[in-house]
């Protein structure tokens, strides 16, 4: 890539009379130009292809390339696909897979329901202090995930979290948020919604102030009611936005990874180990580069075939 | 008055500066009402409630974060909880930069994530303004690899660039954190998008009075599109601020950690002080807020070009 521009000599040994003067000329006399609108383009890439040759492409090939190796250090050894034979029969692997299945097919339906149901209010003129309440519900995204697993590993605290307590004002019992396995997985789906279900809602909120309203007259003059309109003109138009987030949801979630390592560690009793805790686990603690590796690829495999099966379903429906 | 309508057919039209810069999101629609509203302005007592109610549900968890920040350990475990500022302020400073050298961490935390920032607006931008400004061979190419590595996870990354780094010998060094996050595929698209919009004339214009391709470009494509960068930004520090994985991973010294990793060192060990630590998750928090707060307008128009153009 950088072989190409050929306009690219020095100033000072650059004769008068070059084949090609460069094409936005009126260059003063003395002052010739390195940046011509011909090596321009190059110049400006060149940072961006190399973070993106050094940082995405090169370990994308050779994560692969440890994927089918075993063994550490000096001592790898290519094993073919022993990596991926191990995980198909890795009983935690399962477990772990189980648990973000489980906890994506609850949270994002849950988180992006109310946030439409948030939208919708913000966008009614019904309403009072509508900046506020936006200003409100988007403040959690903004936190970093440590932070909030560490806010919420002590509301959440058994004994004496404010979640308990409040809960015990409606006389319910102590409810052991991060010591049962089950609860542990209710914990993970309140704090994710807790934290990305406003900023969703600022995206449907924009979508929502993006539809026409001649299209709602219309469909007022015609007898349609509010479900009605919804059902036919909102969710329609609506439509490119929704499959963004129903995409980036899923993305995210299956590669949860800071909230249960900060929240419960990946218990009580495997209960909330995600796939890339687990492959973390594997590749830091252990050091299995080769099978944490097969791991990231199965995971990616994963995020892959969903991603098209949703743009598939919700994208191009018409 | 027109209503813009850039979210309508999501891909097509919403390329404009306009559309990024007049975010309808952050302006009260009051010019817009649907033909509903404006003939009955009833207003409702339960819907405000409602959202009220989400509004607390969200922001409650930051008081009582603030609150905690002021208290001894012995009163955040009080049964019940107490709601009120305690006086533990100061002394859980202290314990903090005992445990974590609360400045030193601070000092690498808003190093990182402003260098990783600058550096990746930079990145972005140049490379924004190629895709989008000039014809050359493998442009179309280019950026379609680096589209597609959205859809590829980070972690998939994370132990070939882990070697590279032990490798060169950058482990437990800032590059190592700054490094792999100056090439952001997204920060690079909304910038392609944004200037696309930008008329060539107005280059061109520049050019026939003599301006070098850089002045071209400091003088009249940043100016001309400072909105969009600085929702670029803001984004860019929101993550940087906050990352933690890569990190957790590429720092190994006390001395070194940014704050997110030594909260979650701090939180790991067996005699967890909860003061310290919600102290600390609470610091963290403020600079984002602030930032926020002011540049909600901005904040806000990023987050929608990125919805609407995607």
């Amino acid at each position: 890539m950088s072989l190409a521009p050929t306009e690219r000599v020095p100033a000072a040994t650059a004769p008068a009379g070059r084949r090609k003067p460069p094409p936005t000329g009126r260059a003063r006399p003395g002052r010739r130009r390195v940046l011509t609108r011909r090596s321009v383009p190059y110049l400006l890439i060149m940072p961006a292809v190399l973070g993106f040759a050094l940082f995405k492409a090169y370990p994308i090939v050779a994560s692969f390339w440890i994927s089918l190796t075993t063994g550490n250090g000096a001592g790898r050894q290519f094993a073919g696909l022993a990596n991926y034979r191990r995980l198909l029969e890795d009983p935690l692997f399962w477990t772990a897979l189980e648990n973000t299945a489980l906890i994506l097919v609850v949270q994002v339906p849950l988180m992006l329901g109310l946030a439409l149901l948030i939208a919708l209010g913000l966008d009614s003129s019904k309403v009072w202090l509508r900046p506020l309440w936006r200003l409100g519900v988007f403040m959690p995204s903004l936190t970093g995930l440590v932070a909030a697993g560490v806010m919420f590993s002590v509301i959440l605290n058994h004994d004496a979290g404010l979640l308990n307590w409040l809960l015990s004002l409606f006389g319910v019992d102590r409810v052991d948020w991060l010591g049962s396995p089950s609860w542990a997985r209710v914990a993970i789906v309140l704090v994710l919604t807790w934290h990305y279900t406003g900023y969703n809602a600022v995206m449907y909120l924009a979508g929502l102030q993006g539809v026409p309203t001649e299209l709602y007259e219309a469909a007022k003059v015609d007898g349609a009611g509010p479900i009605r309109r919804f059902v036919s003109i909102t969710l329609p138009q609506l439509r490119p936005i929704l499959l963004l987030t129903v995409v980036l949801s899923t993305i995210g979630t299956l590669q949860l990874f800071d909230e249960p390592y900060v929240l419960t560690g990946g218990g009580p009793d495997n209960a909330t180990l995600t796939v890339t805790m687990y492959l973390y686990n594997n590749g830091f603690k252990f050091f299995d580069f080769g099978y944490a590796s097969a791991l990231a690829y199965a995971l990616a495999l994963i995020v892959s075939v969903l991603g098209i099966l949703q743009v598939r379903l919700i994208g191009e429906r018409r | 008055m027109k209503p813009l309508r850039t979210t309508t057919s999501a891909t097509q039209t919403g390329t404009g500066t306009p559309g990024v810069t007049k975010p309808d999101a952050t302006t009260p629609d009051v010019a817009t009402p649907y033909v509903i509203r404006s003939v009955r302005k009833r207003r409702s007592p339960l819907l405000t409630l409602m959202l009220a109610g989400a509004f607390g549900l969200c922001v409650g968890p930051f008081y009582w974060l603030a609150i905690a920040a002021t208290q001894d350990d012995k009163d955040i475990f009080s049964w019940p909880p107490k709601l009120l500022p305690g006086g533990h302020l100061m002394e859980n400073l202290r314990g903090l930069e005992e445990s974590i050298g609360l400045t030193r961490v601070l000092f690498n935390s808003v190093l990182v994530a402003g260098v990783q920032t600058f550096g990746a607006v930079v990145v972005s931008v140049l490379a924004g303004y190629a895709f989008a400004k000039f014809e050359f061979r493998g442009r179309n190419l280019l950026f379609v690899l680096l589209l597609s590595t959205l859809v590829i996870p980070d972690t998939v990354m994370l132990i070939p660039i882990f070697q590279m780094m032990m490798d060169i010998g950058l482990i437990d060094s800032y590059q190592s954190v700054v490094l792999p996050g100056l090439v952001t595929p997204f920060g690079i698209f909304l910038m392609r998008q944004a200037l696309r919009s930008m008329p060539d004339e107005l280059l061109d214009a520049a050019r026939v009075d003599g301006a070098g391709e850089l002045r071209v470009l400091w003088r009249i494509v940043v100016p001309v599109n400072r909105p969009v960068i600085a929702a670029l930004a803001l984004f860019v520090f929101l993550g940087a601020w906050n990352q933690f994985v890569w990190p957790l991973i590429a720092l190994r010294s006390p001395e070194m950690y940014t704050l997110p990793v030594a909260m979650a060192t701090l939180n790991g060990l067996s005699t967890t002080n909860y003061a310290h630590v919600l102290l600390a998750s609470a610091i963290a928090a403020i600079p984002v807020m602030v930032l926020f707060l002011f540049l909600q307008r901005q904040f806000i128009s990023g987050l929608l070009a990125g919805a609407t153009k995607e």
